[in-house]
């Protein structure tokens, strides 16, 4: 137990959750105390001495998935089932309902298991309007026998079989069914309500079909999960724990690269921001206030030394008044960067009171001042939202021309740069072979403060292809790597 | 430490008891944890009875996280009532100061002293107001100094700044309190100990390394639904249903601020007042503000629970 506590923790520790020696140590206390058998207390208690912070949950519970599967007693694998019948569905039979229902027939004879798509379909319908646990379970480990079509030793990670599963599961379909039948049961009950109680809640009404297909949906996603559990514990009896955590590791949020992230990994990104950017300010204005103290205060001093005779004892200081930056961010937003210049925008206008001033312009080849939609809104996501619709961003083709858009900037608003405006250039710097126009941010770095440029990529693709960041980079105070939210919180944190 | 520097003619106000005794575990398994908070109306999920039983056994805090409004103040409460210990409570804010959490001297009760008597030796003099007699326990000294079973609850912690959060680390982590001029106070029980964070900042690992760590989250929706039942008197159970259902569904909108616990509990009540048997979206639409508490969050669920009506 305790040689598997261990290459979990490290398995943790690799998936980028900081676990110290002495949590370490205090999950090793607590095995002493929480009975083994129970695989639901284990695990969180486990979690409370390793696990420190709430946005590390999904990992570490992904982690003990796949460290601790195989040891409930109901979770018996039925090896033979799944290498039966991996292979053959493997050749596209999954895919057709006749063929595999026949192939069905054919090698899952044992223990009646061999069931028909349509049975099981039937099946699933039934236990999603029934909720019964046990049967959901049921479901998903015949769905993955049938469809997952799970090969031994095939190095490919669960989401692929996942995704196979789902697609032959059709779950919109059955949702749609559930709330037909829904819909005709609650009918029914009307024409029998002639002689019959009528319940109050007969007619479906919008409200009660809305709650309905929540309550669906939240089966359905019970299912999902099962499903997904019943491939992990299969994986796992084929690869090892250690291989398969490896291959399946997710990165937490903020380690996410912002560019290549999934619509999932988007919407945790997005959750993640909001707290973030909370925790930021916040920081920010403690800093602030609790900075050095300012220079002495004479007339303060002397005042309070009358209560001492006039002796200086407490020598008082001026508050402190640090003048605050004003920001300008030009960001591309063509579309490969569009999810990183959003999320900037988004974390920089959310710690705008940190800044005396925020402007904020967005490019494509075009170039538009988009400061104003920021205004008044409480929620910058929703502000955001409305570049991506808004703003006039294109001028010939919408492909990135940085050449024509900082010319136009620096056209109509280049006047307004001042000494202490610190100017954001966001972007890949990848520019259609177009001219660079370099010239300008050379010109905005002799008129402003600071002139950063953050680039989403890794710093190993710069200056390939038609990538020309180089160049900028030479009249950049520093050129920033900004791949993953906690680089953009870093960056931001040092810039305020 | 600086426990030799105590004269021992003080004897008889002796502070110390001793190093702490591990003392009986309050609790004998996790579902002795779970059932003893039912019993107390709270309703609590695998996740917080095994933290809180491991509490108990492991002797640690509990730092409890999650969104405002799911219970994390409660539980510590619970638990005090559960147990039958006294409940002591630090709520932090921001300058929160030792003389505030720990500790305070007299000062006017010293200078009092002084002033009173003259005969004295100054030695004798530095003895006697430097004694118990003229310190001001402050929650966390009086949650040690304790002799009856104590649960100490110390309130949005991550709203003191970083620095005042190393005054906790002493009393978390050896359950004492050095006072530089009387010695170590150790506690003579081990006190069951939460701290609550609303994860408004990050708080240090020093901090993080000496405790559990719960994240209470909005609760499924059959709990909700238990706990509605259990905390609304007369409601009757098809509204508490139809009740965690519609938050559910409205927690899964993309809102400003997701309705707590609390709020839940609130628009229950207000419903069974109102005499209400069944929602119908339009009563729903009428009392959303007391679980939504931004306009445009009202809006929107409205907008989501009645919209449907002309399509189904």
């Amino acid at each position: 137990m305790l040689d598997l506590l261990t290459g979990f923790v490290a398995e943790l520790r690799a998936a980028g959750i900081p676990v110290s020696l002495t949590e370490h140590l205090d999950a090793a206390e607590t095995l002493k105390h929480v009975p083994l058998e129970d695989r639901e207390a284990i695990k969180y208690t486990l979690g409370a001495s390793l696990v420190k912070s709430s946005t590390h949950w999904p990992a570490y519970e992904t982690a003990f998935e796949i460290y601790f599967s195989m040891r409930g007693p109901n979770y018996r694998i039925d090896d033979e089932e799944g290498g039966s019948e991996g292979p053959e569905s493997e050749d596209e039979g999954s895919a057709q309902p006749g063929q595999g229902g026949r192939q069905g027939k054919g090698s899952g004879g044992g223990g009646g298991e061999g069931m028909t798509p349509e049975e099981l379909a039937d099946m699933l319908f039934k236990a999603l309007v029934s909720a019964n646990p046990a049967m959901v379970q049921a479901v998903a480990r015949q769905a993955v026998d049938r469809y997952a079509g799970m090969e031994a030793g095939r190095p490919v990670g669960g989401t692929y079989y996942l995704y196979r599963t789902l697609r032959n599961l059709d779950l919109d379909k059955v949702m749609d069914r559930l709330v037909d039948q829904a819909r005709r049961s609650a009918s029914s009950h009307i024409e029998e309500g002639t002689h019959e109680p009528t319940p109050p809640d007969v007619a479906l009404t919008g409200l009660e079909e809305r709650l309905l297909r929540d309550e669906y949906q939240s089966r359905i996603d019970q299912l999902r999960k099962e499903i997904e559990a019943e491939i992990r514990r299969r994986l796992v009896a084929d690869r090892g724990s250690e291989a398969l955590a490896k291959s399946i590791r997710k990165p937490l949020p903020e380690d996410i690269d912002v560019m290549h992230a999934t619509r999932d990994e988007l919407v945790a990104l997005r959750k993640s921001l909001a707290p973030l950017s909370r925790k930021l300010a916040v920081r920010l204005a403690r800093k602030r206030r609790h900075g050095r103290k300012g220079p002495l205060d004479f007339r303060s001093t002397m005042r309070h030394a009358l209560s001492t005779g006039g002796v200086p004892m407490d020598p008082k200081f001026r508050y402190p008044r640090p003048s605050k930056p004003e920001i300008i961010v030009i960001a591309d937003i063509s579309g490969s960067v569009a999810s990183f210049a959003r999320f900037t925008l988004h974390l920089v206008h959310a710690i705008s009171s940190q800044f005396s001033k925020v402007r904020s312009f967005v490019f494509i080849d075009g170039i538009d001042e988009v400061t104003r939609f920021f205004e008044g809104v409480d929620d910058p996501a929703e502000a955001v939202h409305r570049i991506n619709t808004e703003a006039d961003v294109v001028w010939v083709d919408g492909h990135s021309d940085y050449g024509h858009a900082l010319t136009v900037f620096w056209e109509r608003w280049g006047e307004e740069i001042t000494p202490k405006t610190s100017i954001l250039l966001l972007g890949d710097a990848r520019n259609n072979y177009h001219s660079t126009g370099a010239w300008v941010v050379k010109e905005m770095k002799a008129r402003a403060r600071h002139v950063y440029w953050l680039n989403p990529e890794p710093r190993a693709y710069w200056d390939s292809g038609d990538s020309v960041v180089g160049e900028y980079a030479n009249y950049c105070d520093e050129v920033v790597e900004c791949r993953t939210l906690r680089q953009l919180e870093r960056f931001v944190g040092e810039l305020a | 430490m600086s426990q030799d520097s105590i004269p021992t003619e003080r004897g008889d106000r002796e502070i110390t008891s001793g190093f702490p005794e591990a003392g009986e575990p309050r609790f004998d398994s996790i579902d002795a944890v779970r059932t003893g908070l039912a019993g107390v109306d709270y309703l609590a999920d695998d996740g917080i009875s095994g933290v809180v039983y491991l509490a108990d056994r492991l002797a640690k805090p509990v730092l409890v996280e999650g969104p405002a409004g799911t219970g994390k103040t409660e539980l510590a409460k619970s638990v005090a009532r559960l147990t039958g210990s006294r409940l002591i409570r630090l709520q932090c804010y921001e300058g929160l100061d030792e003389s505030k959490a720990l500790y305070e001297w007299n000062y006017k009760k010293q200078l009092l002293r002084i002033q009173a008597d003259s005969g004295q030796s100054w030695q004798q003099l530095e003895d006697d107001i430097f004694s118990e007699e003229f310190l001001l326990t402050r929650p966390l000294l009086e949650a040690i100094k304790s002799t009856e079973p104590v649960v100490l609850l110390i309130d949005e912690v991550d709203r003191v700044e970083l620095e005042t959060e190393a005054l906790l680390l002493e009393i978390l982590s050896e359950y004492q309190v050095s006072i530089p001029e009387l010695g170590t106070v150790r506690a003579s029980q081990i006190p069951l100990v939460f701290l609550t964070s609303n994860n408004t900042r990050e708080l240090s690992e020093a901090l993080k390394r000496r405790c559990l760590y719960l994240h209470i989250d909005y609760p499924q929706m059959e709990r909700e639904r238990a706990i509605i039942e259990r905390r609304v008197p007369g409601i009757s159970q098809a509204l508490a249903d139809q009740v965690a259902r519609i938050v559910r569904s409205i927690r899964s909108l993309d809102l400003k601020k997701a309705p707590s616990v609390s709020e839940t509990l609130d628009w229950a009540r207000t419903l069974v007042v109102l005499g209400v048997e069944s929602i119908d979206a339009e009563q729903a639409k009428d009392t959303l503000h007391i679980l939504l508490k931004y306009r445009s969050d009202i809006d929107r669920a409205a907008k989501e629970l009645a919209g449907l009506d002309t399509s189904g």
